[in-house]
């Protein structure tokens, strides 16, 4: 190391850091966040070549390789195959016996945005009011939370994490909760982490019920349905009215020059959706919710995806004519309705699979996103086939929030998200060896396991 | 009748729910043979292509090419497992209300036998999910909370017909956040409650024991009098909240107490040892891993998640290898539900003993069956496939520790309660049938509307929604076990319960 080199670096550095950083925050507002991204995922290319030698490739876009190579560079699967060249300089993980599949891909989820649920000073998942479409998930995103580890250990290697309604501990009520991020879970800060800085702006769809559960009191509330009704209709004008005056909006910022309009965040925020370029994920369980964002959305002519959806099958030729897809809430979960077939969650994302319904499964959830592959799982004991069990959680989720190019299969050229595991990796025992998370060796090491070890070798 | 509605939902809940069991029921011979089953029996290995003999409710032989007796009924178990009825040591389904009697702290007084419904749809789902018994808890509210219940999942029957005659009696502690009471803000106007601190729920439970002992004593001397033939002995007034747990100090009636934190742990079972019982059951237990070696040492169960962490601050610590790690130190362990639907799937979440800890299959299977049966004392009659032992069982496509398993057939005392092929068949009917009642109270509210009624005349009778409209269940089901967001609720079911 040649110190009289280095010293005239370290004085200029902090300069030109700050100077970075500047540049930065401008780009972020002026660049769409997909060239943002892309930019991003440039500046932190890892230089070094990573190869998997010899595993079982499941790639979820042809054939299984009975045993092949994977190449990644740059963040990125660079070749694959069973004959796939392994450059002589790439770090070589000799995987005989694993198998690959792409990494799991939690579709809507609340990973960084809350470490305990029940403290609300580590909850950052939602806020106060009614419309908050100007903010972002992965503003909030704690990069640091004991949760991504955790998670991916057990093969989640990107999720989306999206505000959500609330609920317990407070807030709830809110109507559009902001958007939602894709990230990967790796990496020392979230510009690191982004995969897509807006994924899907989050509407929670007023619910149309006449009981409700009030998380203030802890009990059940009862209203008629002419009173349900009313708050119903009541909410839903709201809602068209706000999406109006973001239309004038648009038109205003279109047609007019900047000095004519007050910046508004909220409604800018809006102009993606309008402009067709943002999804709504709209939360929604009952079919006549469903329904009524269906019909709202066709009106307003914004794109729309179903989240949560537990009576997407009562409105299957709807969605279906309308080609809406659905991100499925915790298929382990009971029905409210009693008469419900008892395995209803179990063989929705078949029925919707047979429906021709496009679906992903999500976890809707924080600590308990590792099941993801276990809600997968039952789907497939319960009639979804198994290769669309895999993709339910990979390839469907990436086609349904449009990465298809990036996320969800092993492919020349996509971000390089990878797990190794010892065996069917939705069967309960199988263990996760090794993981790549953007083209990197990731940890599979976390807190639980540290803890694991460190009272198993208590005297 | 006015309201025409009314008598609809009657009808439909009515039927919907006794439809299902005395159709399932039905064709009990007293005497049925499964073969060609691979059978986990859980204490006696596995037998391959095996045999299970059921007579009068109970096993009367397992092994390999045994002969149909005359008359019995045989199933053709091809390609299937049978293994012993899960249990679940953590329950609340079938209570009838609230769970919890959350307005004092100490409420041995009541008892959630008191509140058996039988009707809950959750048992039906929960058999469905392979469970045959259930240990249902009071809530977490109080440090002393109520009496529990353990029953059968025998769909259909009526509520003392649930229970699990001779189980052993027991009662529900808690400490840590839940009867401190951290979480919750109590509405306006009632005010905090003693205790809120973890020194206060120590309190709590050691002044009820010195009470219970005074009482104890009380009682003691009055019997000596009555059997000296002092006829002026005058009895003590009873006490239903120190009965019980007087019955914990002659070691009479289980205690199963809900704690999270080792240092709770450690402090109750020093405070058991201090008047002399045992905890029977130390329930989530999620830092049982940190006091394995104590815990082993005192005697108690330990009954666990699978892998549920995070939800409140003294669960950011819990671990998924717990289970494991209490077992390796000498600790019998269950993993439970406390969730109706958690239960559906604890052969699934015994299962991630394997991954989590290293478990084998026998240890993970014993999870949910044998080892739930003894910490709740019944391993006598349930808990494994034994001749002598009763004849709950279920029947997998699959290995029970398979994610691809789906529960076929569900037997309790030898009968059928669960049986999936009737369940699908029955969609069919119960689909015609609704259509058919929902017509037929439409019809009785237009009829109404032509009357011209003018009272009601705005309010919509259920009936006239649509169908795929969910109206809501009917009465019962009054506690918040499923609140309609967020759907997470296995984290308020952790709160609550």
């Amino acid at each position: 190391m040649n110190n009289t080199h280095e010293s005239p670096r370290k004085v200029c550095c902090p300069a030109v850091l700050k100077g970075l950083a500047g540049l930065t925050l401008v780009l972020s507002l002026l660049v769409p966040a997909r060239a943002l991204a892309q930019a991003m995922s440039k500046s932190q290319q890892p230089e070094k070549t990573y190869a998997i030698r010899g595993a079982k490739i499941t790639t979820l876009a042809g054939p299984v390789i009975e045993k092949g190579n994977i190449v990644m560079r740059g963040g990125r699967i660079v070749a694959i195959g069973a004959d796939a060249a392994i450059p002589a300089d790439a770090e070589v993980l000799d995987a005989a016996g694993l198998e690959a599949y792409p990494g799991f891909f939690d579709a809507v989820d609340q990973i960084g945005l809350q470490e305990v649920g029940a403290v609300a000073a580590t909850v950052d998942s939602h806020e106060l009011g009614q419309f908050n479409p100007q903010l972002n998930a992965l503003t909030a995103v704690h990069p640091a939370s004991e949760h991504i580890p955790v998670t991916r250990a057990a093969g989640i290697t990107e999720v989306v994490s999206a505000p959500s309604p609330g609920g317990f501990g407070g807030g709830g009520g809110g109507v559009i909760l902001g958007q939602a991020t894709v990230i990967n879970l790796a990496g020392w800060t979230v510009e690191e982490m982004m995969v897509r800085r807006s994924v899907a702006m989050v509407v929670n769809w007023p619910d149309f019920n006449t009981r409700s559960f009030d998380f203030s009191t802890f009990s059940v509330k009862e209203r008629s349905f002419t009173e349900a009704k009313k708050e119903y209709d009541k909410k839903v004008q709201e809602l068209t009215d706000f999406f109006e005056e973001a239309r004038h909006y648009q038109q205003a910022v279109e047609k007019g020059s900047a000095q004519n309009y007050i910046r508004d965040l909220k409604l800018e925020a809006m102009i993606p959706v309008l402009k067709g370029e943002l999804p709504l994920l709209v939360l929604a369980d009952r079919a006549r919710e469903i329904r009524g964002a269906v019909e709202f959305c066709d009106k307003q002519k914004v794109r729309m995806i179903v989240g949560s959806g537990a009576d997407s099958m009562k409105v299957a030729d709807l969605l279906k004519a309308k080609n809406i897809p659905v991100i499925l809430g915790p298929t382990l979960r009971l029905s409210n309705d009693e008469d419900d077939p008892y395995d209803k969650f179990f063989t929705l994302p078949g029925d919707l699979q047979k429906k021709g319904i496009r679906f992903a499964l999500a976890s809707f959830d924080v600590e308990f996103v590792r099941r993801l592959s276990q809600q997968a799982g039952n789907a497939v004991a319960y009639g979804l086939s198994h290769e669309d069990g895999l993709k339910a959680i990979s390839l469907y989720p990436a086609q349904i929030l449009g990465l298809d190019k990036d996320l969800g299969t092993l492919e020349t050229g996509k971000i390089a998200n990878i797990i190794l595991t010892n065996g069917d990796p939705l069967e309960l025992r199988t263990e996760v060896k090794n993981l790549y998370i953007n083209g990197r060796p990731t940890s599979t090491d976390n807190k639980h396991k540290q803890l694991f070890e460190k009272y198993s070798k208590r005297p | 009748m006015k309201n025409p509605s009314v008598l609809g939902t009657i009808l439909l809940a009515g039927l919907f729910a006794g439809l299902l069991a005395p159709a399932l029921a039905a064709q009990d011979s007293g005497v049925t043979l499964i073969e060609n089953a691979t059978i986990l029996t859980v204490t006696k290995g596995t037998i391959e292509n095996g045999s299970i003999l059921i007579r009068n409710g109970k096993i009367a032989q397992v092994g390999k090419n045994i002969k149909a007796p005359e008359g019995a009924t045989v199933i053709d178990a091809k390609g299937m497992y049978v293994t012993a009825g899960i249990i679940d040591c953590h329950s609340h389904i079938a209570v009838e209300g609230n769970v919890n009697e959350g307005s004092v702290a100490v409420s041995s007084m009541v008892g959630v036998g008191d509140v058996i419904n039988p009707d809950d749809i959750d048992i039906y789902r929960d058999l469905a999910g392979g469970v045959t018994t259930a240990n249902v808890l009071h809530g977490s509210a109080n440090p002393i909370g109520g009496l529990n219940q353990v029953i059968k999942l025998r769909w259909g029957k009526d509520a003392e017909e649930l229970k699990f005659e001779g189980a052993p009696p027991g009662i529900k502690f808690a400490l840590g956040e839940n009867p401190k009471r951290n979480n919750f803000n109590p509405p306006p106007g009632i005010p905090r409650r003693y205790p809120e601190s973890r020194m206060g729920v120590m309190d709590v439970i050691r002044q009820a024991f010195v009470d219970a002992r005074e009482y104890k004593k009380s009682w003691d001397e009055y019997n000596k009098r009555v059997a000296a033939g002092d006829k002026a002995a005058i009895p003590p007034r009873r006490d239903l909240k120190l009965e019980p747990l007087v019955e914990v100090l002659e070691g009479k009636r289980y205690v199963h107490s809900h704690c999270y934190r080792a240092d709770e742990i450690l402090q109750l079972m020093r405070l058991a040892e201090e008047f002399g019982f045992r905890i029977r059951t130390l329930q989530h237990v999620l830092e049982g891993y940190r006091v394995a070696d104590e815990i082993a040492a005192h005697g108690a169960g330990g009954s666990t998640f699978s892998d549920w962490w995070a939800y409140k601050m003294e669960a950011y610590e819990a671990i998924p290898y717990n289970a494991a790690m209490m077992t390796r130190r000498g600790v019998i362990v269950s993993v439970n539900s406390d969730s109706a639907e958690e239960a559906r799937h604890l052969n699934q979440e015994a299962a991630k003993t394997m991954k989590y800890g290293g478990m084998t299959e026998d240890e993970a299977l014993r999870m949910v069956t044998i080892n739930p049966a003894i910490q709740l004392g019944i391993d006598k009659r349930v808990g494994s496939i034994e001749p002598g032992k009763d004849a709950d069982l279920v029947i997998y496509n699959h290995h029970p520790l398979s994610v691809y398993a789906v529960a076929q057939k569900v037997f309790i005392d030898g009968h059928i309660y669960f049986d999936r092929e009737k369940d699908l068949a029955m969609r069919e009917a119960q689909a015609a049938e609704r259509k058919a009642l929902l017509e037929k109270a439409k019809k009785a509210a237009e009829a109404e509307k032509k009357a011209g009624e003018k009272p009601g005349a705005d309010r919509k009778p259920d009936s006239e929604k649509k169908p795929d409209g969910a109206a809501p269940p009917q009465g019962k089901d009054e506690k918040p076990k499923e609140p309609p967001k967020p759907p997470q609720q296995v984290a308020v079911a952790g709160f609550l319960d």
